[in-house]
């Protein structure tokens, strides 16, 4: 078995494989009516989620993701070492309310919706790094906690364009651990490698095309990782990025086409997955740091335990949009991580 | 015609800026845009049904016995009820999606954004909430309407003088 080891640029893998044993996704409503709808652990008809305010409720999602998760793991809070969590909102008060019951050592990340990759990627290392046993990683979005720092109040009419994308209300977790699972619930999946993304700025100041905003930063991790790794896309059964929706997509698939590497066969992207863009009228796809997160911890997770799919390379992608950075007429910055995800 | 941006273009260019141009001007061929001869028209029609009631309300208020000034008052006041009406029912979003620029120039879409703001910030108190966020996205309306009308009387008085 190989150590820890720095692979080129920006990779590293692990000695010994970090363990996904368990996940749990919970949804809102609009998602729990998508494609994925029943691959979700809870869906809450509630979008208030019985609480007082959108920030609120996201901070129940949270709590929630975490509660069942233990549950399901069979964990008391105290097995975890570390909690790495984040959200999309100012000094991610979601994570803060939503995890201060549970009352474990956290550390609070912000990568806007790529923030399930940078979790698991630092959660991944410090187990790797005998630093912890167990660690989880979560993120939340929220539909109307999102409009309302982001965008606009939910009453305000106005017309979305065509490559806007809807964030999605849910939030999904996971416990990285040393140790495989005892209990038979399909095949061990683990992370064995990362792949952390750069600051990638192509000029677009349009935060209601945030797929165009976010493509090149994807383009630049998967190139970057299959250059460290010296690995072809077809090493991969899927290539999955977070939230591009269809305008992302397409630039992604252009510009690694261009690059010398076709993955147009193996890629896939949450926000295309998780809503049904003519039915559900969410224009270029789902977004929010929960768009990633519930994908993972329901669909592909579920897909990689049956073994239809065997090696994953988890990209979620995040727009580093600030309202104040915006109205200053900058440009919006991304970001994306990858995580190998493979069935041992 | 002008000719597409290709990728490999931005791809290829090492400047900065003019990369970050190329893939603007790529990123603008490859993202879909509402129709906007369907905008135009649903705006003028959802737009003239506005003002279709607006004058239906200001007849019925005269033929009640109003002038027309204070008939139009009146009307004022009852499209803005309407509009807030349906901004808390949440189908005012509904129409605008619709209707576009003839939900928003209306005195409708004005009192929409005003009760759109009040609704959403309500939570965060009644002086930092609703006190302070109100007017979000009202406020530069009503800025930039009252100056541009100073601007408007000043040239008038500066007619009148001369």
């Amino acid at each position: 078995m190989i150590n820890n080891t720095q692979v080129g640029k920006q990779s590293v893998t692990f000695g010994t494989p970090t363990y996904i044993i368990e996940e749990s996704s919970i949804a809102g409503k609009k998602e729990g009516e998508g494609p994925l709808g029943g691959y979700f652990d809870e869906v809450e008809e509630d979008e208030m989620c019985g609480g007082n305010t959108w920030e609120e409720a996201e901070s129940r999602l949270q709590s929630r993701a975490i509660s069942r998760l233990l549950k399901k793991a069979k964990l008391e809070p105290t097995d975890i070492r570390y909690l790495l969590g984040g959200d999309l909102l100012g000094q991610l008060i979601a994570t803060s309310f939503g995890i201060e019951t549970f009352e474990i050592p956290l550390f609070g990340l912000y990568g806007a919706c790529s923030t399930m990759g940078e979790s698991m990627s630092l959660g991944s290392m410090l187990i790797a790094g005998g630093y912890a046993d167990k660690v989880i990683a979560i993120t939340s979005s929220h539909f109307a906690s999102a409009e309302k720092q982001f965008r606009f109040p939910l009453g305000y009419g106005n017309q979305r364009p065509l490559a806007a994308s809807w964030t999605v209300t849910g939030s999904g977790a996971v416990v990285l651990s040393k140790e495989k699972s005892d209990k038979k619930k399909g095949a061990n999946v683990c992370v064995t490698g990362v792949t952390t993304g750069r600051i990638v700025d192509y000029g677009i100041k349009d935060s209601m095309n945030m797929g165009a905003c976010m493509a090149p930063a994807a383009a630049d991790l998967i190139y970057n990782h299959l250059k460290d790794f010296n690995r072809r896309t077809d090493f991969y059964d899927k290539i999955i990025t977070g939230d591009l929706g269809y305008v992302g997509q397409e630039i992604l698939i252009d510009i690694l086409q261009e690059k010398g590497y076709n993955i147009e066969e193996n890629h896939m992207d949450c926000g295309i997955e998780i809503f049904d863009t003519d039915n559900q009228d969410t224009h270029a796809g789902g977004s929010g740091c929960g768009c990633s997160a519930i994908t993972l911890t329901s669909f592909i997770l579920h897909k990689m335990r049956k073994e239809e799919w065997k090696k994953v390379l988890f990209v979620p992608t995040g727009a580093l949009l600030s309202t104040v950075s915006f109205n200053e007429g900058n440009t919006v910055p991304s970001i994306a991580h990858g995580v190998v995800l493979e069935v041992m | 015609m002008k000719q597409k941006t290709k990728i490999s273009d931005v791809l290829k260019e090492n400047d900065q800026t003019r990369r970050n141009k190329k893939y603007n001007d790529y990123v603008k061929d490859v993202t879909p845009t509402h129709n906007i001869l369907i905008n135009l028209v649903n705006a003028y029609w959802v737009g003239g049904l506005i003002c279709v009631l607006g004058q239906f309300f200001i007849n019925w208020f005269m033929s009640m016995g109003l002038d027309k000034e204070t008939a139009g008052a009146y009307n004022v006041l009852v499209l803005v009820l309407l509009s807030v009406i349906l901004t808390g029912f949440q189908l005012y979003p509904k129409l605008a999606k619709l209707g576009g620029a003839g939900t928003v120039v209306p005195i409708t879409g004005f009192a929409n954004s005003v009760a759109a703001s009040a609704i959403e910030f309500k939570k965060e108190g009644q002086v930092f909430g609703i006190g302070c966020k109100i007017f979000t996205i009202a406020g530069p309306v009503i800025l930039y309407g009252i100056f541009s009308s100073w601007v408007l009387g000043l040239i008038y008085w500066i007619i009148k003088v001369v």
